[in-house]
């Protein structure tokens, strides 16, 4: 479509707020906001420099977890004993800590320190170390990772994500990486203050592909050298661990990568939710990586570490949309108009009806797909069939938790409009966690 | 949690699939153009059937032991009578729709004899086929509106109204007959009585022609002074306004994610049949980002993904009614999720086909007609969204109508 008289207006317009003469007539200060946005891409800084990690004396093979001996030949959607206790404590701290929160971690674009001093009373960083290394994982427990993941997102999505980041590294590193890897890095998390650590996948272009990457690790003589940007990295500013996805000359793969090396920044670009994962762009300029870092070495699964993200995402997305159901169930019966409550309205009941059933399926196909991986099966059909249904079935869920609201659900006065921000994530993200 | 079809099941599985494959789908055609012949090959198979239930049930693909857990209750992690009968359901439903709903002896009145009836009516109904007649021309879902009265005179009941849509009514040996005791008391004077055809004042009206699973017979029957034995009353006479029609109700948590597995079997028979006719055109590698697809590939992949949700849907209900659990919200989500996924599904299958599936010549176009019976009844998806919606929102049938 050809620029009309408003287009040409608009432009001279941009043309006026970018140019000095503001600061000569004195109105900087009106269009700060959009000077701002004009030159967010050129905010670079640099990432937290870590601690110093050492290798220790590495064992001669890699710690590994394997199936848990619960699970029998029989169809069963019971959880252990075991697992009805650390949901419990998940449910009680996401539900008094995380919901109380929410609103205000949103607004800070971070989820605070004393959230995540809480968030490790709760010990999730001693279940993602196998016991060999100072952790109390003894089996695969990636259903119970799951559930972890959907009763902190009940609490609120953006400070489940800053506080799942660390463990999925953990998780990552007990499932792929080398005794020297897991000696140098996998231990730390089972210490006093765990580092904060995340995965850098997404890359910010239109149709995303996990298999097709264009951050590159050149193999040079000692290592490798990663360029390119990644995008929706939680925790980024703050992490001291990277799990950086990139595409080798053998195809893609994931280096560790330590905070505060060189040629790694991040950037600043506000997403529309999760906000309170403390999302930022990562640029990778020429960052030199040792060749041990390459994770797995050779022994790795880029594609089942790709699905365990995912799934992660899935896990997610039911732990809001649980909270929507909940939450416009009351307002529903409370809410009168034309004399009853508006729940007593088939078009407002079968909203509800459909958010039901729909949530239903989405739990049914993570959990299949959580199930096969843990126990060591084939998943990736699964995980694939999971995310086409999730992504669409939570958004759906999002706007008609917003639509039962109406006027009210647009408002921050209510959490509705978070969730639907939140929910939008689901088809976005790639990686960032691990179950 | 596990979540996956134990390999106990497998031989039903195979059997009721061996079944659909060499005996159904062949002769799927011909009874769906000759709508109300006979289709005289069920019988050898009802007596296969026959044969399954009396050895393991669990190896049974009928309706009869739905509801009848024959596990004993020990707190230990069932999956039984009902979830067999569900796999069971879904591969004959695979097969053909029209010939489970005909099968001999696998009525949906044989899975209500077998849920409420007393040790010496199970005896005396034993190896009888039996229909179901709740709906009447003013009455569908709303079964509380029913007109059929039952009047007891002496050591029997006189039965006089007018029943439609019951399913191989004509061609059952009996019929369970829903009739109230007294139209003023709503629900809980609703009683089921067993009739046996041959009773004078039952009388066929006529079968209907219908959109799909025309192999199947649906009745329509009149009874005039029709004199049932009391004994033929099922569960108790008494009529208790406290739950009454709740034991009534009841049956619907075995018998809708029976349906369910229905839409499943039948929607996954088309899934299939158009995934074999587009293999050339595309790769299923479950590789890319849905929205990476081509547009059909998507498509496939999100109707795949819809289906997965509704089998995995079923079988949960299925496994809550194995271990004692209240499904009530369970047994309407699958069954909505189901019906509704199971007709769309089979529909944009014969639409993507062309006219491939449109004509006779595929099953694609049959398909898409049956599908939609499994959404209408056993309560239709509107009456399920209706029950979900009062158990989410706590609210009676007063408050949300």
């Amino acid at each position: 479509m050809a620029k009309d008289a408003v287009g040409y207006a608009l432009t001279a317009l941009n043309r006026l707020s970018g140019s000095e003469m503001l600061d000569r007539i004195g109105m900087r200060k009106t269009v700060e906001r959009l000077a701002y946005t004009l030159t967010k891409s050129g905010f670079q800084a640099i990432t937290t420099t870590a601690r110093a990690f050492n290798s220790g004396n590495p064992a001669r093979k890699p710690a590994r977890l394997n199936a848990p001996g619960h699970s029998r030949d029989l169809f069963d959607l019971g959880i252990t004993e075991e697992q009805q206790m650390i949901r419990a404590s998940v449910q009680a701290f996401a539900q008094e800590v995380l919901r109380d929160q929410a609103e205000h971690a949103d607004a800070r674009q971070q989820t605070s320190d004393e959230v995540i001093a809480q968030a490790l009373e709760l010990g999730l960083n001693y279940f993602a170390v196998p016991e060999a290394l100072g952790g109390a994982a003894t089996e695969r427990s990636t259903v119970t990772s799951l559930l972890v993941a959907e009763d902190l997102a009940y609490g609120d999505m953006g400070q489940a994500v800053a506080i799942l980041a660390p463990m999925g590294v953990a998780n990552a590193l007990t499932q792929w990486g080398t005794a020297q890897q897991q000696s140098k890095y996998l231990s730390t998390f089972a210490e006093e203050s765990p580092p904060k650590a995340t995965i850098a996948l997404c890359e910010p272009r239109p149709l995303f592909d996990p298999m097709a990457l264009q951050t590159t690790a050149r193999r040079t003589g000692d290592g490798y050298v990663l360029n390119g940007t990644k995008s929706l990295v939680p925790l980024a500013a703050e992490a001291e661990i990277f799990l950086i996805a990139a595409q080798a000359d053998d195809g893609p793969a994931v280096f560790i990568v330590e905070g505060g090396c060189e040629g790694l920044a991040v950037g600043d670009d506000p997403s529309m939710g999760i906000r309170a994962s403390g999302q930022r762009p990562l640029t990778l300029n020429h960052v030199r990586v040792p060749l041990e870092n390459r994770l797995g070495n050779r022994n790795f699964d880029y594609r089942a570490f790709v699905d365990l993200g995912t799934l992660a995402w899935c896990g997610l997305a039911i732990g809001t949309c649980q909270s929507v159901l909940d939450y416009v169930v009351p307002y529903c019966n409370d809410r009168t108009a034309f004399g009853e409550p508006i729940s007593h309205r088939q078009a407002v009941a079968f909203m509800i009806a459909d958010i039901a059933i729909e949530l239903e399926s989405m739990r049914m196909l993570t959990y299949r797909a959580a199930c096969r991986a843990e126990q060591g099966k084939s998943f990736q059909r699964e995980a694939h069939l999971a995310r086409t249904l999730v992504k669409d079935k939570a958004m759906k869920i999002g706007t008609d938790g917003v639509q039962l609201l109406g006027g009210h659900g647009f408002t921050h006065e209510y959490p509705v409009e978070r969730w639907y921000r939140d929910l939008r994530a689901i088809g976005v993200a790639f990686g960032g966690l691990h179950l | 949690m596990n979540i996956d079809i134990p390999k106990k099941f497998r031989p039903l599985i195979n059997n009721a699939y061996q079944v659909a494959r060499s005996t159904l789908r062949p002769i799927s055609r011909k009874y769906d153009r000759g709508e109300h012949e006979y289709p005289k090959e069920l019988d050898m198979l009802a007596s296969v059937l026959d044969g399954f239930n009396e050895g393991d049930p669990a190896n049974s693909a009928g309706a009869t032991t739905t509801g009848r857990g024959k596990v004993q209750d020990d707190g230990s992690v069932k999956n039984g009578a009902n979830m067999g009968v569900c796999l069971g359901a879904m591969e004959m439903c695979y097969g053909d729709t029209g010939f489970l709903l005909a099968m001999p002896r696998q009525g949906l009145g044989n899975a209500a004899i077998a849920a409420v009836a007393n040790d010496e009516q199970l005896e005396r109904f034993k190896g009888k086929w039996a229909a179901m007649a709740i709906t009447e021309p003013g009455c569908g879902s709303d079964s509380a509106a029913i007109r059929t009265t039952a009047r007891k005179d002496g050591d029997h009941y006189v039965l006089n109204g007018e029943k439609i849509y019951v399913t191989s009514g004509a061609r059952a040996d009996c019929v369970v007959v829903w009739a109230s005791l007294d139209p003023k008391l709503g629900r809980a004077a609703i009683k089921s009585f067993v009739v046996d055809w041959g009773t004078p004042g039952m009388e066929l009206a006529r079968l209907e022609k219908k959109l799909g699973i025309r192999a199947s017979d649906t009745a329509a029957i009149n009874f005039t002074d029709c004199r049932v034995p009391a004994d033929n009353l099922l569960g108790s006479p008494e009529i208790d306004t406290k739950k009454g029609f709740a034991g009534v109700m009841e049956t619907f948590d075995n018998t809708r994610p029976l349906v369910a597995a229905m839409a499943v079997g039948c929607a996954r028979a088309s899934l299939e049949r158009i995934k074999e006719l587009l293999k050339d055109s595309m790769t299923y590698d479950y590789g890319k980002p849905v929205d990476n697809c081509s547009a059909v590939e998507a498509e496939i992949y999100r109707m795949e993904a819809e289906w997965e949700a509704a089998y995995w849907l079923t079988i949960k209900a299925a496994w809550m009614a194995d271990n004692k659990k209240a499904n009530t919200l369970e047994a309407s989500i699958c069954k909505a999720k189901a019906g509704r996924v199971g007709n769309s599904i089979t529909l944009r299958c014969a639409e993507l086909a062309g006219s491939l599936g449109y004509t006779e010549d595929d099953l694609l176009e049959k398909w898409a007609r049956d599908s939609k019976i499994l959404d209408i009844f056993e309560g239709t998806q509107q009456i399920q969204q209706l029950v979900i919606a009062r158990r989410v929102l706590g609210l009676s049938s007063k408050q949300l109508k």
